[in-house]
């Protein structure tokens, strides 16, 4: 089990170090220039030539590739992640901020997803080729192509502009967590409701269902029981791919209702071209998105025994 | 293939988004014909008046038809996102091909590198790479590019490493058939199917990551009438003028849609897992 | 006392490829103690009709005619009256325990669920009987195999678990479907042996199905041949083996590597383009004119000997 993790975990740190390596050429390879845009922030005006050289010295930005490379892999593998252009704080500081808001909105919205999917896909397909199973297609190939930006406006045009339940946007109680979090899981709610359907209706037609039957257990116990937990192995592996849908969908959701995550901070940071903050922040959902992959292989084997076993016996 | 045509008619949903796409197709194609206005025309007179006899869905905010406008936004949706698949399939067949075929150290390469570009989610990526090199469609369609071939190439590398063991290819080679017909002649066929039903989900998906990117300011700049631009623009108007972001989005979402039934109309025909089963 | 009586039994399905005619106007009889034998090639429906029996079909299956269990139409009662039957009443082995059996719970869950839903023990109960029944089938130091997965088990031992699941309720019938399909020569026969000293010590009936006509010969008492989705031939063990009557019935055993190993001409019809008149005459080597438009009665030719034939019209 733990030479599982381990391997598991030397790809995570392999792929983490092309992760940081892309993120560093790409900032690198930039074809414009941060110093403008930040010192006309800072002062107000068109900076001097003088002026952008002096920024270039300061942040080391003239040092040749593998050097400034070297430097940053150095940098972070000790856990400093750079400052700010625009705020001058650490950009690991601006995420620890800023993520708790992050995780709530993600949070709340895979609450939204798990508690309408799970229960509707497995109804879905216990009634197969009923008139609920082909609403849910429907609904379900609607949900997965609704823009959730669009979505967004939308529920703010309704709910709050015209109906004034909600407020638009913000941060604060959960009168302002609501639309932002149905924005979020609506596709998530599509796609694990499809997924939880076609994979209950592939449990249903395996041997041991009927065998489970052949006792005479009710309906009730046969899903439940000996169909549930089968059908769910692969609904967990696809729900772990889907924490990294989350943070991209935050990024628009975030945007949208000025909500203070991590998302919105790192557009504002493409915005003005804030370069630590876009390397860091991407280095950062990078390893949460790895990291949860990992987690979900962890689980896998939990609900899985035959991994399990597998991976016992690949010790021995 | 005949028959996979033959169930996929039957399939109702599947068929309403092939009609769908054929439709917005022709008005692309046909938009400089049959839009009423010029899409990018000012007329300050007319300035965010709803829907009427002269303008169907209304004017935005300077005075531009929407409906040219939205007519003009399928062209441009449609026609980037098709380069767009294009480019990540072919890139996707070369480089899963390569690795597949080559194996070794090239294979390891290329599949680290899928594996660090699946780290990302797809949209992330791609707003940096946009925000990085600036905004504009072209950028955005280089983004994506650069990204999205990673699903193409597993398909195909997974396919040809099945394939190559198998013992009809050791028989073409041996009987002195050239790697590009092996290639061609065993492993296209097989891998054919899965790649028409990812590229058709993808047009979908390219085209929402399209306007996605639009709406927040990366990709196409006013005044093309892009759809995730125009809602953009149309934002600030939301109270007085709610119809400039119902109908670019309700374009997004129809045809994003129709991609989608197509495509899981598509996967159904071709997945003979889908067959009826006989024991309950 | 008779246990079961099928008569003219009618399982039809539709798949994508043509409506499948499984079983047609089948009348078997299976007394109390009895083990009959349903023997026939793969894909001849015997199966369908084993669960047929416990109505285990998906919703979609025309099913017609009469089983009559205790004098009961088990076509006729409600899903609660029959899932009362179900593993109580008539229980069901099944081939290929791998998949038969959910790889997520353990043989003791799986083994445990007859008894606390048909006995109403309470599940530490339930387990003292697992460990009690495992035994009797002979797993190796069962109380701590409950624990185990149902991938864990050898072949041997997994079809041992799935005869003990299916014994749990001490049911009047057992169906056994194929319960030594895919094991070992050497772990076959103790399965068989198992089975033989199980259904011989009670009251229980057996359902055999198989194709492997060694095995019937050792845990039969009665047989009834089939071809797809009719019974053919019917008779004891020993009055079929010696004086086999239908000519299937007769090539089949001649194909026996005992008996000369000889081939039979062509194959068996699919169930969903069954031919006209006596399904066999295709391949029949007595064939005449009238076999290929008439449907042969089944005829009474010596004492509970029945053959489906006009040789013997």
């Amino acid at each position: 089990m733990i030479k599982f993790i381990a391997r598991r975990l030397m790809i995570a740190v392999v792929v983490m170090l092309g992760v940081s390596l892309i993120s560093f050429s790409l900032v690198f390879f930039a074809p414009g220039n941060p110093a403008e845009v930040i010192i006309r922030a800072e002062i107000g005006e068109e900076p001097t030539l003088e002026e952008i050289e002096f920024f270039f010295q300061e942040h080391g930005l003239k040092a040749p590739f593998f050097t400034q490379c070297a430097q940053w892999l150095y940098m972070i593998t000790h856990g400093d992640l750079g400052t700010s252009f625009r705020t001058e704080e650490p950009v690991l500081v601006e995420f620890i901020d800023r993520f708790p808001a992050t995780l709530e909105l993600a949070v709340a919205a895979m609450f939204i997803a798990i508690l309408i999917s799970i229960p509707l896909g497995i109804l879905a397909a216990m009634k197969q080729n009923s008139v609920l199973d082909h609403g849910s297609r429907f609904v379900a190939l609607w949900g997965v192509s609704m823009p959730n930006f669009w979505l967004g406006l939308l529920l703010i045009l309704f709910f709050s502009v015209r109906l004034d339940l909600f407020p638009c946007f913000g941060y604060g109680g959960i009168e302002y967590l609501i639309l932002p979090a149905i924005t979020l899981g609506t596709g998530m709610t599509a796609s694990l409701m499809r997924l939880m359907r076609a994979s209950m209706l592939e449990v249903l037609r395996q041997d041991y269902i009927r065998t489970a039957r052949a006792k005479g257990l009710m309906e009730r116990v046969v899903i439940w029981k000996h169909g549930f937990k089968n059908a769910l192995i692969p609904v967990v592996t696809v729900m772990g791919m889907q924490v990294g849908h989350l943070l991209a969908g935050a990024v628009i959701v975030e945007t949208i209702f000025a909500w203070p995550g991590v998302g919105k901070f790192l557009v504002d940071g493409i915005y003005a071209r804030d370069y630590p903050v876009i390397q860091g922040f991407i280095l950062i959902i990078a390893l949460f998105f790895v990291l949860s992959n990992l987690a979900v292989d962890i689980l896998y084997t939990y609900l899985d025994p035959r991994i399990r076993y597998d991976v016992k016996k690949g010790m021995k | 293939m005949m028959s996979i045509v033959q169930q996929l008619k039957k399939d109702k949903i599947a068929m309403i988004g092939a009609v769908i796409i054929l439709f917005l197709a022709g008005i692309a194609i046909l938009a400089p014909h049959i839009t009423p206005y010029d899409p990018i025309e000012l007329d300050l007179e007319n300035r965010l008046s709803s829907s009427d006899v002269n303008h169907l869905m209304g004017t935005d905010n300077l005075g531009r038809d929407v409906l040219s406008r939205v007519i003009y936004g399928a062209r441009i949706s449609l026609s980037m996102a098709t380069v767009v698949v294009v480019i990540v399939m072919l890139l996707g067949i070369a480089m899963g091909t390569i690795a597949g075929y080559l194996g070794g150290i090239i294979d390891g390469t290329i599949m680290r590198v899928v594996d660090v570009l699946l780290a990302f989610p797809n949209i992330i990526l791609a707003l940096v790479i946009a925000g990085i090199l600036g905004p504009s469609l072209t950028n955005v369609m280089i983004a994506l590019s650069a990204i999205w071939w990673v699903g193409y190439a597993r398909i195909i590398r997974g396919s040809v490493l099945s394939v190559k063991e198998k013992e009809f290819v050791e028989a073409a080679r041996a009987m002195g058939c050239s790697d590009t017909h092996i290639a061609i002649r065993h492993i296209l066929p097989n891998v054919l199917s899965p790649v028409i039903v990812l590229a058709t989900l993808d047009m979908g998906h390219i085209i929402l990551s399209i306007a996605a990117l639009s709406f927040l300011g990366l990709g196409a700049q006013p005044p093309i009438p892009e759809w995730g631009t125009m809602l953009n623009e149309g934002r600030p108007f939301m109270e007085t003028a709610p119809h400039l972001m119902i109908f670019p989005g309700l374009m997004i979402m129809v045809v994003v849609l129709a991609f989608n039934f197509l495509g899981d109309g598509l996967r159904d025909a071709l997945d003979p897992r889908m067959k009826e089963v006989m024991m309950k | 006392m008779t246990l079961l009586s099928i008569q003219n039994l009618k399982v039809h399905f539709h798949t994508e490829d043509g409506a499948v005619r499984a079983v047609n106007d089948v009348d078997l009889v299976i007394e109390e103690g009895e083990t009959l034998g349903l023997i026939g090639e793969t894909g001849c429906g015997k199966t369908v009709l084993g669960l047929s029996i416990l109505r285990l079909l998906s919703e979609n299956t025309k099913v017609e005619g009469k089983i009559l269990y205790k004098g009961k139409d088990l076509l006729k009662l409600n899903e609660g009256e029959m899932r009362k039957i179900r593993g109580k009443e008539i229980a069901m082995i099944f081939q290929n325990p791998l998949t038969s059996m959910n790889p997520v719970l353990t043989i003791g869950t799986q083994i445990s669920e007859p008894f606390e839903l048909h006995q109403g023990l309470k599940k530490k109960d339930a387990i003292q009987k697992v460990i009690a029944i495992l035994k009797l089938v002979r797993i190796p130091s069962p109380s701590e195999r409950i624990n185990e997965y149902p991938h864990e088990f050898s072949g041997g031992m997994r079809q041992r678990a799935m005869i003990a699941m299916g014994l749990a309720c001490e049911p009047s019938l057992i169906l056994a479907d194929e319960p030594t399909k895919g094991l070992d020569v050497t772990i076959q026969a103790q399965v068989v042996d198992l089975m033989k000293e199980l259904t011989t010590n009670s009251k229980t009936s057996m359902l055999l199905i198989t194709h492997d006509l060694g095995v019937a010969a050792e845990l039969c008492d009665n047989i009834a041949v089939m071809y797809p989705g009719e019974i053919v031939e019917y008779a004891d063990i020993k009055e079929l083996f010696k004086n086999p009557k239908h000519p299937y019935t007769q090539g089949f055993l001649g194909s026996l590597p005992g008996r000369g190993l000889k081939p039979m001409n062509g194959m068996s019809p699919s169930l969903i383009d069954l031919p006209e008149g006596c399904k066999f005459h295709p391949r029949c080597p007595f064939a005449r004119e009238r076999c290929k438009n008439k449907r042969p009665e089944m005829v009474e030719i010596g004492k509970k000997h029945f053959v489906r034939c006009f040789l013997y019209d």
